[in-house]
């Protein structure tokens, strides 16, 4: 990994690794190398939630352009909800915590 | 050379992990693979890539064995959990990569144990690929005890302002001067991380400071060429690459 250029963001959410399901409390955003897509570098994901060890992981790699294309399609997602006014902006402590 | 093996010739091998002392005197875990034999053998240091320490650097260490080494590639993730080396070593990139002061302690602690062993020489290598190479030159540098540095595409030694982290606060080739075995460079051309021009400037820092240093760069070969499992690998590149890595290791290390 020769850029270490990587990014985390603290998050709520679920997160889905083979079948089980698990609380995500961290997104950790890095352009390196990936491990499966074969280019040198590129844009990495990993959802994770670090109390529960390095096993607790949901991993995307993707190309620039995709990743380009994904912020601009969450960003579309989101304000679309929000004209329509179903937009629940609910503080992420607010969020019910789920057991797996 | 000593890696011509012969068709009616003994080989054997033990491989296996051991735990060792590393950085703070903190007990890690290692990969250890070395010819059946007293020897005396001489020593390898193996550092794995940024990555993770994965099966291709176990291969590498037993292929170190193959060749008449005793070669040690320590864990240097120990201390950020375990699981698939992949998991590891992506909570490790989140992170930035491992500190260099640590990653010192334990390569320093790989060459404490090799000189310890009796069936070791007192001629000791440190190789190391991607992040690794970079962390090969630091330890030329920073360390005593290693007398030939083989740098493998290592990214990052020479460093802009703007990249030098609490993690990685010096860039290796800020201590040149300090190199105190002679070291091998295999690159790609088509690297973007070392460019080709960093490697120039590397190249050209070892001249002004009177090093003894051999690179050798490679047209259509970019990152990581030698790894077999990866788009990267470049068949001819990597067995020429592999053949001057043990002239290299027999002229420093025999």
């Amino acid at each position: 990994m020769c850029t270490m250029i990587a990014h985390q963001v603290k998050i709520m959410g679920r997160g889905k690794s083979g079948p089980q399901w698990f609380d995500v409390r961290e997104a950790n955003v890095s352009y390196d190398h990936p491990y499966d897509l074969p280019l040198e570098h590129a844009l990495n994901i990993d959802f994770v939630n670090e109390a529960l060890g390095p096993g607790a992981r949901v991993a995307v790699e993707l190309s620039v352009d995709a990743a380009r294309q994904l912020v601009k399609t969450i960003e579309a997602v989101l304000a679309q909800a929000d004209q329509r006014g179903v937009l629940e902006d609910i503080p992420v402590v607010a969020v019910p915590a789920r057991t797996a | 050379m000593a890696h011509a093996y012969l068709t009616d010739q003994y080989e054997g091998m033990i491989a296996e992990t051991i735990t060792m002392r590393g950085h703070n005197g903190d007990v890690i875990n290692a990969y250890v693979a070395r010819p059946l034999g007293a020897g005396p053998f001489p020593g390898m240091v193996v550092i794995h890539h940024a990555p993770g320490w994965d099966e291709w650097y176990r291969e590498c260490t037993r292929k170190f064995a193959h060749h008449g080494f005793v070669a040690i590639s320590p864990n240097l993730y120990f201390r950020d959990g375990h699981g698939t080396p992949e998991d590891v070593g992506a909570k490790v990139r989140a992170a930035g990569g491992a500190p260099d002061a640590r990653v010192l302690g334990d390569l320093e602690g790989a060459n404490t144990l090799l000189r310890s062993l009796p069936y070791v020489t007192r001629k000791i290598g440190v190789f190391g690929t991607c992040s690794g190479g970079r962390q090969a030159v630091l330890a030329g540098s920073r360390l005593k005890g290693f007398d030939a540095v083989v740098d493998c595409w290592g990214g990052r030694v020479v460093m802009s302002k703007e990249e030098l982290t609490p993690n990685q606060p010096v860039a290796p080739i800020e201590y040149t001067k300090d190199l105190s075995a002679p070291i091998l460079g295999l690159f790609g051309n088509d690297d973007k991380a070392p460019t080709p021009e960093q490697v120039n400037q590397h190249e050209a820092e070892l001249k002004k400071h009177g090093k003894s240093y051999e690179f050798h760069r490679y047209d259509g070969a970019g990152h990581g060429f030698f790894y077999y499992d990866r788009g990267a690998y470049r068949q001819e590149q990597a067995v020429d690459g592999w053949k001057k890595l043990f002239a290299f290791t027999d002229r420093t290390l025999r």
